[in-house]
């Protein structure tokens, strides 16, 4: 049984001092051998495994055959940001976690396929099918991360006038803000965009809903209908004593600073970012990573993971996990930070960790940390990245009169998106709290089926 | 691209300009402020919005300080700013009067206090205003300023004109002589934190607007993170204005000096470029 094809990486001296993506991606005769892998299952395992559906066996035979643009087709038919997933869906968990293949040795490496084609076709766009009655009626979405972008191509595409409200001076949400340039280059995601654009659909930049405009001021001009897509952008903070300090970052204002201000290559850019020479980030999620790896770049001499819990609970995808070992992050785990002590100049000096043991499984079934007594320690760092989580910005969902809101500020929605407002629908971290790039895709692309049959009906 | 559609120099180093952005001027209420952009490689900064226009233009004024206000100073009416958001934080609901506030203003805090003195004014309420600066070139606004008040104090740290000494000298007489229902200071951060302590003895509720550090402005990124009251709140989208008694300014004004090298360094590097025109004028 032939191996997996392994994506070749940039080499590790690359990776500490430059913002190069990481994997490389795979060749066409590289594809056409991973595609090679596929047992082409009648009960298809892995599309099961794919919130937005993508036809993973299909496309998959035709890079076999070696035809890339029909299988890029395909795939776009589905997914309007194939090159983004194909670099940041958790694959293991998903596709490739039911691939049959995985059962005895690795499963076909359908993520890296997905980017292959995805790259291949990136200039090219899939052709809108048009619903009657539709052309030209107005529909706003509000953001413009992933679950906008995908509901956004896919109400251009039934015909609709989509305009895209981003608040930030450039579109991508997360993928623009959060997610670094070595896991997804810019240009990439530049790619995909001016494709959704190619669709017609139009993205108001610097517009803050329910500041700049709001839903009244919209409806009179026109809109039929609304799309809230604003994800979970609001950092928490631990509460601990010592947050306040010079040196202490959330990992959203750490991350945004270089990636959408671009302050990795201050003074060239006008906003610094300090990365320090120790850097402790607290938490071990993606974010974690992503904030972990960054600051290794930015030339930081020693970076710690600060976790809670164990190895196995850590909430990263496990390549995410591997590439941040690989380039030296260290994982200072069953450690739960209590306070960051500060210089006589307000400046971090460094972070007292708890020791924690595991205990029974709590409600969620993940092992509760629990204090073992008497056993802190002060670690020596300068700089502190919070990366506990996000919720949802309260700005543009407060300002909408008789919207119903769960539990952290998320909006609560149904299974297609609505909430109880009739021109109002949600999906993405906003309405789900923070969560994948795919899953708030899924939930893209099911609310604009909804709002499309939904606007359908009401021209008929 | 957001129109300069004026400018004009008020003082050495200050400069007041128009900007062309309807949708931010049909929402502006006093208080409320926005982040703006220069130029692509541009960093994100927040200025008060002073007033707007008919024609829907945002009024704004700045003083020189670092890269990014040393090149704004530097564009032309025509130029255009490829970011201008707004109007963003919460802007404050001044009951209706008859009432006394007393607004403080320090330097180029005249700026943002001249909306909010001129809303208290047409609610009836009774405004008092001490307008101070380091000397009398500095002062700004005091014409628009008297136009709203019903007196006006100067003062400067050099006696160039009206009291000499600090804004908070002339505040305990004042508190004696009128009914003063609440006081609102704006200016540099010592001025703010002085004028604290002394409504503080004399029991007056104080208003602050603080200028912290920020980056999107928009509440997600926490740079802007003050303790009011042992609690943390975002300038940004809590504020800009805060219970001044609750305040910790000292951790502010340590938050405050957090870029200051490599603000120096980036604006170093834009003088010896030799585009910096206002510093020199």
């Amino acid at each position: 049984m032939p191996e997996r094809v392994k994506m070749p990486k940039l080499s590790l001296e690359e990776r500490r001092t430059t913002f190069s993506e990481v994997a490389l991606g795979l060749d066409a005769s590289m594809a056409q051998a991973e595609a090679e892998r596929c047992l082409q299952c009648k009960h298809r395992p892995c599309v099961k495994g794919c919130p937005v559906g993508v036809p993973i066996p299909e496309f998959i035979a035709r890079v076999k055959a070696g035809n890339f643009a029909e299988a890029a087709d395909l795939v776009l038919s589905v997914n309007a940001l194939p090159a983004v997933c194909g670099r940041v869906c958790p694959q293991e968990t998903q596709c490739e976690g039911a691939c049959v293949r995985g059962i005895k040795g690795e499963p076909v490496a359908i993520g890296a396929l997905e980017r292959f084609v995805a790259d291949y076709r990136r200039k090219e766009t899939s052709g809108p099918t048009p619903v009657p009655g539709l052309a030209g009626v107005k529909v706003a979405v509000i953001g413009s991360g992933p679950a906008g972008l995908t509901a956004a191509a896919d109400l251009a595409k039934a015909g609709l006038k989509v305009t895209v409200f981003e608040t930030l001076h450039a579109a991508g949400g997360v993928l623009r803000y959060g997610i670094p340039e070595f896991r997804l280059p810019k240009r990439v995601l530049e790619g995909e965009i001016q494709a959704i654009q190619e669709l017609g659909v139009e993205i108001q930049l610097d517009t803050l809903v329910g500041k700049t405009v709001d839903l009244t001021d919209l409806r009179r001009e026109g809109y039929r209908a609304f799309f809230i897509a604003t994800g979970a952008g609001l950092p928490r903070f631990l509460d601990i004593p010592g947050e306040n300090l010079n040196g202490v970052y959330s990992a959203n204002e750490f991350l945004t600073r270089v990636n959408l201000m671009g302050a990795y290559r201050f003074p060239e850019t006008d906003t610094p970012v300090r990365a320090g020479n120790k850097v402790a980030v607290l938490g071990a999620g993606n974010v974690a990573m992503d904030a972990a790896r960054t600051a290794l770049r930015l030339g930081a001499k020693s970076v710690q993971i600060i976790y809670r819990r164990g190895r196995e609970e850590m909430p990263a995808r496990l390549e995410e996990i591997e590439n941040a070992e690989e380039e030296g992050v260290r994982f200072e785990l069953l450690a739960s930070p209590v306070e960051i002590l500060g210089d006589e100049r307000g400046w971090v000096r460094g972070l007292v960790v708890q020791e924690m043991t595991l205990g029974e499984p709590g409600p969620d079934g993940r092992r509760k940390p629990v204090p073992v007594e008497g056993s802190q320690k002060t670690l020596e760092v300068d700089t502190v990245i919070v990366a506990i989580g996000q919720s949802p910005n309260p700005i543009l969902v407060q300002s909408i009169p008789g919207l119903e809101l769960g539990a952290r500020g998320t909006v609560k929605v149904d299974e297609n998106g609505r909430t109880g407002l009739a021109d109002v629908w949600a999906g993405g971290d906003a309405a789900t709290g923070a969560a994948t790039v795919i899953e708030a895709m899924g939930a893209g692309r099911r609310a604009a089926a909804d709002i499309i049959k939904t606007l359908a009906e009401e021209v008929k | 691209m957001y129109k300069i559609t004026a400018k004009e120099q008020l003082a050495p180093g200050i400069f007041r300009m128009l900007i062309e952005a309807p949708r931010v001027a049909a929402k502006a209420r006093p208080g409320h402020f926005v982040v703006l952009r220069t130029h692509e490689a541009g960093e994100r900064i927040p200025l008060t919005i002073v007033s707007t226009t008919e024609a829907g233009e945002v009024e704004v004024i700045f003083q020189v300080m670092g890269k990014t206000t040393a090149y704004l100073a530097g564009m032309q009416v025509g130029d255009g700013l490829p970011t201008f958001l707004g109007p963003l934080g919460v802007a404050p609901e001044v009951p209706e009067g008859p009432g006394t506030v007393l607004c403080v203003a320090g330097g180029v805090g005249a700026a943002p206090i001249l909306p909010r003195a001129k809303d208290y004014s047409q609610r009836g309420w009774k405004v008092l205003t001490i307008l101070g600066a380091r000397n009398e070139d500095l002062l700004i606004l005091e014409d628009r300023l008297a136009e709203v008040s019903s007196a006006l104090y100067i003062s400067t740290d050099d006696g160039s004109k009206g009291h000499k000494g600090f804004v908070t000298d002339l505040i305990p007489e004042l508190a004696q002589k009128e009914e003063i229902s609440e006081v609102l200071a704006i200016g540099p951060v010592p001025m703010m934190a002085a004028v604290t302590k002394v409504t503080r003895k004399l029991a007056l509720p104080t208003t602050v607007s603080l200028n912290a550090l920020m980056v999107d402005g928009t509440g997600m990124c926490g740079a802007c993170r003050v303790s009011v009251g042992g609690e943390t709140k975002f300038t940004c989208v809590d504020g800009p204005e805060f219970d001044g008694h609750q305040v910790d300014f000292a951790q502010l004004r340590q938050r405050l000096v957090q870029y200051l090298e490599e603000e120096k360094l980036a604006l170093d590097r834009y003088k010896k470029e030799g585009e910096c025109q206002c510093l020199n004028g």
